[in-house]
């Protein structure tokens, strides 16, 4: 099946996602969908298989001009789509979520177990995979759970599969075996859509690359004719520009010291330490194991062994209680479900990790509460009709400015910011950026995790790049660029570093 | 805005106007209702659910719920019924009557917390096994027999001013209750862990101790409640208090408190508690067969339920 898409737009809300995106598959390739976290990857695909209305633009299967209403007019056409988070029914069989909607009936409209039962069989026998239809789903790992997606692919006789992310939860073994079953597919003739970040398997599994950037198409390139820091550069090549304002470096000394921290499956061997007024950036892909790390810090994870150090004193932060009495402060990845009570008032969140600091003997002063939430309303321009305005009504800019004012007020010596402006408009992006450099300037020692690469460059006095749990390098401000940050990500060695 | 402000202020007082309605229509109705010893009567009955149901808004705030408390209530009212027959001073045997309800309630508490058992099936497991025991204990027989202390008889039968002791009871303890919730740390802690129980843990909240808490106080009032009962009955029962955990559910909901925690007030309940009381003696005066009182409780509680829900 050929699929050509291209002068595509998409805006959200008025937001544009997509760009003049475009797109061309051939028949029987294996075509690799590259960009940074946002460039519209997955809102492409999406568009194609019928989850999204586009704006505007044309889409072209074999020749004719299609607009799929819904996934289910797109899997008739042979077109699938397997989501980075499968959908799976973990209380069913194998042949009972292979065959679910489309159960085989007999005219009392009884199941026909044993039909079912033979059909998928035969299905995984073509996969060439080794599971037992009438085992549990949750009884099979991840990797196995995948190959149940592209089995049920299979059974509506795919011609094209769309993959987003499939190797993202799997183990070495199992990514190998996933490869064995899209090469095999791509001999029968189905073409693969590969949405990956990670650029060894796309070079060594895929025979096109087309690169998206901010929701445009940048370029497709044949593997053999392309190289790592060619695809990088497409990525990534625009200008940071004025977005980052301007501070002082002023670093005092070593604050904070982590030795060996370690999880068994999650990270391994983290050892970094920070220093007064300095902002270390984390950089890495999703699911690098950055968010992990900084929850192991803060005491929120189990199964955690190492050394942590306050001003040379080690600590023991068993639990959030614990880190923040020790100085942490943690601005989480999720403000709505991690950071926020979001039915709440403004004040209520502000107060609720400064209890101590407005109350005497357990005791609230509502004096004191009131003072507290109106300056932090004013220092940090919080947008609102005042403190009892509910936090769900206000944009996500304010919302994580109300995050940010939750924990200034502990006086924090460590703050961990994860990913502190991510669904934040530009203007509140520079106000957030302008606090960030503030408390830096203040001596408080800043940890920030960031999928923006450029966010990180602009931001960080140094980064650190996290690949798939370990540490890949140290760049220092001076020497940090796109491209040797996005190659240590992506498990590539610097020369000369 | 403003008339948004209003119309949540109206909603608030929902309970609060159906209660006044319920009373105004029951009076106009029966001369017998309308007396001022039939209203301390009915609000010194209230008090015994009053104290369950306050203990049952605290659990139900930071998002669980405690089934346990009719057996409680059983339990350390055999106990302490036994240990006064066994001549022991009877406001020590009070004192450990109400450890003994806070013990239950640190059970089911430990079972929530340290075994992450869902709170419904904690509970419901502590509900059973305390009623269990409280059979085991007195034999299926009840304890009679208590003699003739003072401080029995006025726990449940007392006046002080002409007004019943646990009336007054029953108001100091939903003032105790009122301050702890809305002027304390530990009051914000309760309302946090229900409204977001990861954002409270990230914020430095110890939800589990919070938890805890709140099923202990549970206990503890159910223990209180029990001690009205005895002190009434001048005796135990093993069957004591069984069902009384739907009346106070049924309190708190009416009070307008959300069953996912985080949102209600304690006035609420208090308001909740009063609507069932003026239902149960309501009825009862003007006639209406017990069949007939189930089905109108259940309809008034869905009524305000419902509108609840339009916010």
């Amino acid at each position: 099946m050929k699929i050509k898409m291209s002068g595509i737009n998409k805006a959200f809300g008025g937001n544009p996602v997509l760009q003049n995106a475009g797109f061309e598959l051939n028949d029987g390739e294996i075509h690799a969908l590259m960009g940074e976290n946002g460039a519209g990857k997955s809102t492409l695909m999406k568009i194609l298989t019928g989850v999204y209305t586009k704006d505007a633009g044309e889409i072209f299967v074999d020749g004719n001009e299609v607009c799929y209403k819904n996934p289910q007019e797109a899997e008739k056409a042979g077109i699938v789509f397997i989501h980075q988070e499968l959908n799976v029914l973990f209380d069913m069989t194998v042949e009972e979520n292979m065959y679910l909607g489309k159960e085989i009936v007999n005219k009392f409209g009884v199941c026909d177990k044993a039909a079912m039962r033979a059909e998928v069989k035969k299905i995984l026998d073509v996969l060439g995979v080794d599971i037992e239809p009438s085992e549990k789903m949750d009884m099979l790992s991840i990797g196995q759970q995948q190959m149940i997606e592209i089995a049920k692919a299979l059974m509506v006789d795919a011609k094209v599969i769309i993959m987003d992310e499939p190797t993202a939860a799997l183990t070495q073994k199992e990514t190998e075996v996933l490869f064995k079953v899209v090469r095999s597919l791509k001999e029968k003739g189905v073409s693969i859509v590969y949405i990956s970040h990670r650029m060894e398997e796309i070079f060594e599994l895929c025979d096109r690359i087309t690169i998206l950037r901010d929701g445009q198409y940048i370029g497709t390139r044949l593997i053999s004719e392309t190289d790592m820091t060619e695809v990088v550069k497409m990525m990534i090549g625009r200008e940071i520009g004025e977005r980052y304002p301007e501070r002082d470096v002023k670093t005092g000394d070593v604050v904070f010291n982590v030795e060996d921290l370690n999880c068994p499956g999650v990270f391994s061997n983290i050892s970094f330490n920070v220093r007064a007024g300095e902002v270390l950036g984390v950089a890495g892909l999703m699911g690098a194991g950055r968010t992990e790390i900084m929850q192991s810090i803060f005491g929120n994870m189990p199964n955690v062994t190492g050394r942590v150090f306050i001003e040379g004193k080690e600590i023991h932060n068993k639990s959030p209680e614990q880190a923040m009495k020790n100085g942490i402060g943690f601005i989480t990845e999720d403000r709505k479900t991690e950071g926020l009570m979001l039915e709440e008032s403004i004040k209520r969140n502000i107060s609720l990790t400064n209890l101590n600091r407005i109350s005497k003997h357990g005791i609230l002063n509502r004096k004191d509460e009131n003072e507290m939430v109106k300056k932090g309303i004013e220092e940090l321009h919080i947008r609102c009709t005042g403190p009892d305005h509910s936090c769900n009504e206000l944009s996500g800019g304010n919302q994580q400015k109300v995050v940010f004012s939750k924990w200034i007020f502990t006086n924090p010596k460590v703050l961990i910011l994860d990913e502190p402006t991510r669904g934040v408009d530009i203007g509140a992006k520079k106000e957030i950026y302008s606090i960030i450099n503030d408390l830096a300037a203040q001596g408080v020692a800043i940890i920030m995790v960031s999928s923006e690469l450029p966010e990180i460059l602009g931001m960080s006095d140094r980064v650190m790049v996290i690949n798939e749990g370990k540490i890949g390098g140290f760049i220092d401000r001076n020497e940090a660029n796109q491209e040797n940050v996005m190659i240590l990500a992506t498990g590539g060695q610097n020369n000369g570093n | 805005m403003e008339t948004k402000k209003v119309i949540n202020k109206v909603q608030d007082l929902g309970a609060l106007i159906a209660l006044i309605a319920l009373i105004i229509v029951i009076s106009i109705i029966s001369p017998q209702f309308r007396t001022l010893d039939n209203f301390m009567s009915l609000v010194r009955q209230s008090s015994i659910n009053g104290f369950i149901a306050f203990g049952m808004t605290c659990v139900i705030l930071t998002g669980g719920i405690d089934l346990s408390v009719g057996s409680t209530l059983a339990l350390s009212t055999a106990f302490c019924a036994y240990f006064i027959k066994g001549g022991m001073p009877v406001g020590l045997a009070m004192i450990l009557a109400l450890l003994i309800g806070t013990g239950c309630g640190i059970i089911s508490g430990l079972l929530v917390t340290k075994g992450r058992l869902q709170p419904f099936i904690a509970t419901l497991i502590t509900m059973t096994v305390f009623r269990g025991v409280t059979m085991i204990f007195m034999d299926g027989k009840p304890i009679s027999g208590l003699g003739d202390s003072f401080l029995l008889k006025f726990v449940g039968k007392g006046n002080l001013f002409r007004i019943p002791f646990p009336v007054i009871l029953f108001v100091a303890v939903f003032l105790i209750f009122l301050f702890v919730l809305q002027k304390t740390v530990f009051g914000r802690r309760i309302y946090a862990t229900g409204s977001n129980a990861t954002s409270a843990k990230l914020s430095g909240v110890n939800i589990n101790k919070t938890k805890l808490i709140t099923y202990a106080i549970s206990g503890g009032m159910a223990a209180l409640s029990g001690l009205i009962l005895l002190s009434r009955l001048a005796s135990a029962q093993p069957t004591l208090g069984d069902g009384y955990e739907l009346d106070a559910i049924a309190s708190v909901a009416l009070g307008g408190t959300s069953m996912n925690g985080g949102r209600g007030r304690i006035w609420g309940t208090f308001v909740g508690v009063l609507i069932i009381a003026v239902l149960n003696n309501g009825l009862n005066i003007l006639g209406v067969s017990s069949y007939y009182q189930s089905v109108v409780k259940g309809i008034v509680i869905l009524i305000a339920v419902l509108s609840d829900r339009k916010r």
